[in-house]
């Protein structure tokens, strides 16, 4: 530390500038600083950069998870409370133990098989999976907080407008947020295959006076 | 690290280190949620790879559980997570270190140009960016490749100084290393990120950026 004495160069600043920043340098060395950072352009530059990396790296956004993290992290805790789920090996042959990802595996396979041949009564969910097909990657669209949807701006089914964030069709999607299956339906009908128009309409329809309903109007 | 309402917070967390200690210990994922992303963070700091991280992170947590009656209350919960955090990934890179290569910028590897004087750049157009602009991902992308060009004694350091928000003694507990190495090498992160982030800037990383909320300049 440069204690009661005069900072003659930037060099001086630059070694004490974060101490400075954390508080950690004495009351007659910041007094010292504080009055350089008035006159030196240069060093009051170096100093706002460095409050600013502080800031933006210590903001909670920027402490991001894999998708899958936390269910991973409470499924592995809660096998080592259950012994049994866990240890596998003694309960099962081996054979049966890699038998059970497969199986899984190609029922999984098989649903998205049929999901895509067949008609169901309530293809809705599948239709928001679905990322959408031929959407203009540069189609401005808004998202909001506590939907994963995104919709052409001022579609009435977004929600809590207030939270509006405005970005182009393909950022919403490497977000992972799905279209919305009513503003943006144009795009979705193009990807579906064995669903007519009129089915959805229907269904579209049917869902709508849910909502409504659920919300207290008649 | 903002919490809503911290002492609200504190006695719950007390009350559940307290549940957990005496066996209740399918409490102990509710325990640590609060802190998985920093977890992760230190971990991914330090060996890199996310799946390496993950994979340390899961073992941290279980041995965090085993070992769940030696945390004392003077602790914070915080530190104590991420200590152990550290410890088992550092213990993993270590066992990874018979790749020749990582040797040659080890912790103790001599102190290089730590104790160089480093002269941050002088920018002639440099802009603070605002911490809205977190909440695009490319933006936070940029700054984790940023930082993830730091040497790793350099990056450690900070992440767990300015990310994780541990104090000084405790990231040089975590890390093994003094006081004076942490407040070296926090002073290198913080002003070689300055300057990662304004040459950014010239570079036109954040210029595409749509305006928010209207008038920023940038």
């Amino acid at each position: 530390m440069v204690a009661n004495q005069k900072i003659s160069n930037c060099e001086q600043v630059w070694r004490e500038i974060s101490n400075y920043v954390d508080g950690d340098v004495d009351a007659a060395l910041r007094s010292t600083m504080e009055a350089h950072f008035r006159t030196c352009q240069r060093c009051a530059s170096v100093l706002a950069g460095t409050r600013n990396v502080m800031q933006l790296y210590g903001d909670e956004r920027m402490l991001e998870v894999p998708a899958g993290f936390s269910q991973r992290l409470e499924k592995r805790l809660e096998n080592r409370l259950m012994p049994g789920a866990s240890g596998g090996a003694s309960r099962w042959s081996s054979w049966a133990a890699w038998l059970v990802p497969v199986a899984a595996l190609a029922l999984i396979a098989g649903g998205l098989k049929l999901a895509n041949t067949l008609t169901f009564k309530h293809p809705a969910k599948s239709i928001l999976a679905a990322p959408g097909h031929d959407i203009p990657p540069d189609l401005v669209v808004v998202v909001s907080t506590g939907s994963k949807l995104f919709h052409v701006p001022g579609c009435a089914f977004i929600h809590d407008k207030a939270t509006e964030r405005t970005l182009t069709a393909k950022e919403a999607i490497q977000d992972g947020y799905v279209p919305c299956s009513r503003c943006l339906r144009q795009y979705l009908k193009t990807g579906l295959t064995g669903h007519s128009g009129a089915e959805i309409a229907g269904e579209e329809a049917e869902e709508q006076q849910e909502l409504l309903s659920a919300a207290g109007v008649k | 690290m903002a919490l809503k309402n911290p002492e609200q917070t504190g006695a719950r967390e007390r009350d559940l280190i307290s549940d957990v200690q005496r066996g209740q210990h399918e409490l102990f994922y509710e325990l640590v949620r609060p802190y998985e992303r920093r977890v992760f963070a230190a971990a991914l700091a330090i060996l890199r790879n996310e799946q390496d991280a993950e994979d340390a992170v899961q073992e941290a947590m279980l041995k965090a559980l085993a070992n769940i009656k030696q945390f004392r209350a003077e602790a914070r919960f915080s530190t104590w997570l991420i200590q152990i955090t550290v410890n088992e990934a550092l213990m993993r890179r270590r066992r990874e270190r018979t790749v020749a290569m990582e040797g040659l910028d080890g912790h103790r590897s001599g102190r290089g140009d730590e104790e160089r004087e480093y002269a941050p750049r002088d920018f002639a157009d440099w802009r603070e960016i605002p911490s809205e602009a977190l909440e695009r991902k490319e933006v936070r992308l940029k700054l984790a490749e940023a930082l993830g060009t730091l040497d790793r004694k350099y990056r450690e350091v900070f992440v767990l100084r300015d990310m994780e928000h541990l104090n000084i003694q405790e990231t040089a507990e975590a890390l093994g290393i003094t006081v004076a190495s942490v407040k070296t090498r926090l002073l290198r992160a913080r002003l070689m990120l300055r300057d990662l982030l304004a040459a950014g800037w010239e570079q036109g990383w954040f210029s595409r950026l749509p305006f928010e909320k209207g008038n920023k300049p940038w």
